[in-house]
């Protein structure tokens, strides 16, 4: 029986391996920085996901206790990976995107990161 | 009734509230439980005032259906993101920005959508269009935009609609 759950466990544990590398790899692997912030968003969300899995397993199978504040930790990160995504989409958007290249806002006519003024004495390091 | 509605303005906050708490512990005894309350009944009670006009969460069997959705579509798009940035070469791919136009008026439901997308497949929501009518997504591999534009709408954005509007 232990052997079967140890095994559970260390499948959690690969996976989440996997994953965490795959996210990482995917940095380096993508060029252009709007696809780089796929890699860290979504492949990280099921590397963490299988370590808090295994870390549950871990705890109500061999240990013998509920332990639950990994469900937290879950529920924070789906809060704060759209939230940092967006943040960093947004700057890129603004430091290096023309409303000309982005598509047709419809009726609204601007994108809401390019309908603030602009703001003209940031240093430009986009180009070194 | 009407004094209840003063007492816990916001009735899910105060248990989500309560129930983070506990997991916070992470041993579930009295103790928590009470201090997970009284927190749950203070923090509603203070931060009324700065959420007025909050949208009313009807249809529960919708909720708990678009969350399983959304977990399911969550572990997809993991292996569907793993595989292209693996086996896909970098020419073969085709990023591209999409439109998509929102039907949603609550910014709390356009909140939810915006972080579905993100957490989904190959799609990351980018910005919201100066009146809040359209979303800007950014696609890792989309050969075809309309098709994933359509799928956002079908399969999100109309349970959110049904959930909060």
């Amino acid at each position: 029986m232990t052997f079967i759950v140890e095994l559970l466990i260390a499948f959690f544990l690969i996976v989440s391996g996997i994953f965490g590398f795959v996210g990482s790899f995917g940095m380096i692997k993508l060029k252009d920085p709007m696809s780089r912030l796929h890699a860290p968003t979504k492949a990280t969300t099921l590397g963490v996901g299988g370590v808090l899995l295994a870390s549950i397993a871990h705890s109500v199978l061999l240990e013998g206790k509920l332990s639950l504040h990994e469900l937290l930790i879950t529920l924070f990160l789906f809060l704060t990976a759209p939230i940092t995504a967006l943040f960093i989409a947004k700057w890129h958007i603004h430091r290096h995107e023309k409303p000309e290249d982005l598509p047709d806002a419809g009726e609204d006519e601007l994108w809401a990161t390019h309908a603030v003024e602009q703001v003209e004495d940031v240093p430009d390091h986009s180009t070194n | 009734m009407k004094l209840l509605r003063r007492i816990f303005p916001h009735p899910h906050l105060t248990f989500l509230l309560t129930i983070v708490w506990i997991l916070l512990a992470n041993k579930p005894s009295l103790n928590s439980l009470v201090f997970g309350l009284i927190l749950g009944i203070i923090i509603p009670f203070v931060t009324q005032p700065y959420w007025p006009d909050r949208p009313k969460l009807r249809n529960w069997p919708m909720i708990v259906e678009y969350m399983l959705v959304v977990l399911w579509d969550i572990i997809v798009a993991n292996v569907t993101v793993a595989r292209i940035i693996l086996f896909k070469r970098n020419d073969d791919r085709q990023p591209n920005w999409i439109c998509v136009p929102l039907e949603l008026r609550t910014p709390e439901a356009i909140t939810v959508l915006a972080g579905t997308i993100t957490m989904t497949p190959g799609t990351v929501s980018c910005d919201l269009s100066a009146q809040g009518h359209n979303l800007l997504v950014h696609c890792l591999d989309a050969p075809n935009p309309e098709e994933v534009r359509d799928q956002i709408k079908q399969r999100y954005e109309r349970r959110l609609k049904e959930i909060f509007e």
